[in-house]
């Protein structure tokens, strides 16, 4: 297997694994991974401000990469592939919550069904002005 | 979302042309028995017709909730004097939501049997929504699609066909199900439909998440039932100028994908 493969191989198992991302929940195991791996980059990045060229040029050549930049590079588009994974399935969730809020305010405003439409009459009176409910409809 | 279970759907009955006839008697059976239905209005910015639209809707289906989707003109008032229940959504959030907000709402009127989704702009017509009730309560179905399809009333321009026969072939691809016309805003809906139905998508998908929801329930074990019926969409000058623009189509398979 040539060098030059292997970068492509990890490049592609960390795309593939924010795709399956993606897909699995957000729980606390998952929550302890992503904190874990944060709190090792911040280490990897202090030992490469530290001694830049052997960090990242001998990691680069040992996955087959010519230039330390390259591979950080690579790194960065792979990360940001993930972090706008990430972001539109968390906005997804919000939008979904917030929606959740907005038609129950919208739904303890309106008339209730009871009045506008009382039982022993069948046609609808006048519009009357909203109330809210007393009790939860749910 | 679709299910993998090896029996062959039945196919649907797809009626043609069904109850479009109104003796005296049977306008008289409607409004007696109409206190069941709840037309469920999806509100924005259409303060132009929608009195008209409810007043018009009103004589054959009393029960008439307008979900105002924020509407930046007079719409809700408009609404509220031609005599709908007016629920207001406090911020925009887009059709698929207020159709949601519309169906909890009908689901607190413990007389509801039926729901019909009914477009604002008026482009649906009454007689087709009796048509359909009168097919639901039949018993056969337990819910009811409109199609523009089904027959030629309907003047759809050749560019706008295509792209709703596409949309329709994505639809049934995905979801299982057998229709003409997945993106028609005319349907009725038995409560039992309603009371599982959960629109997540706020935006245009919400037609495909209907379908496909509908297409993946069960009750006791058997598939859903349901069907078709022919409907007329009235393109006005006023809805072709509001109207959805082919961009739209683009917008409606992003969102199906990556939902």
């Amino acid at each position: 297997m040539s060098r030059q493969s292997v970068i492509q191989i990890i490049l592609i198992a960390a795309t593939l694994a924010i795709a399956w991302r993606l897909l699995a929940g957000s729980g606390q195991r998952t929550q302890a991974v992503r904190r874990l791996g944060l709190l090792a980059l911040a280490g990897l990045a202090v030992y490469s401000i530290i001694d830049p060229s052997k960090t990242w040029t001998s990691l680069a050549q040992a996955l087959g990469v010519g230039r330390g930049a390259d591979l950080i590079l690579y790194g960065l588009v792979v990360a940001f592939l993930g972090f706008v994974v990430t972001t539109f399935k968390r906005f997804r969730e919000m939008e979904v919550r917030y929606t959740r809020l907005a038609r129950r305010i919208a739904l303890d405003e309106a008339v209730p069904v009871r009045e506008a439409f009382p039982p022993d009459r069948p046609a609808r009176p006048t519009p009357s002005t909203p109330t809210p409910k007393g009790t939860d409809a749910d | 979302m679709t299910d993998s279970s090896p029996e062959p759907r039945p196919e649907p009955p797809r009626l043609r042309g069904a109850g479009t006839g109104h003796g005296r008697l049977r306008f008289t059976l409607v409004v007696m028995q109409a206190n069941d239905v709840w037309l469920v209005v999806p509100l924005y910015n259409e303060a132009k017709v929608i009195g008209d639209v409810v007043r018009t809707a009103r004589a054959s289906f009393p029960k008439v909730v307008c979900v105002d989707d924020g509407s930046t003109d007079d719409s809700a008032a408009r609404a509220e004097e031609a005599g709908a229940v007016v629920v207001r959504h406090p911020v925009n959030l887009g059709q698929g939501a207020a159709l949601q907000t519309g169906f909890d709402y009908a689901l607190t009127d413990p007389a509801m049997r039926y729901c019909v989704t009914f477009d604002a702009d008026g482009q649906h017509q009454v007689s087709d929504v009796e048509a359909m009730v009168d097919l639901v309560r039949e018993g056969q179905v337990r819910v009811v699609f409109g199609s523009r399809f089904l027959d030629d009333r309907t003047e759809a321009s050749g560019l706008k066909r295509l792209v709703l026969r596409m949309a329709v072939a994505y639809t049934n691809l995905t979801t299982g199900t057998r229709l003409t016309d997945a993106h028609n805003g005319l349907r009725v809906l038995e409560r039992g439909v309603v009371e599982r139905l959960d629109i997540t998508q706020n935006r245009m998908a919400h037609a495909s998440e209907i379908v496909a929801q509908i297409g993946a329930m069960r009750f006791d074990g058997q598939q859903i039932t349901y069907a078709e019926a022919p409907v007329h969409i009235l393109y006005t000058d006023y809805s072709k100028a509001k109207g959805q623009s082919l961009w739209n189509a683009v917008n409606i398979l992003a969102e199906l994908i990556w939902r």
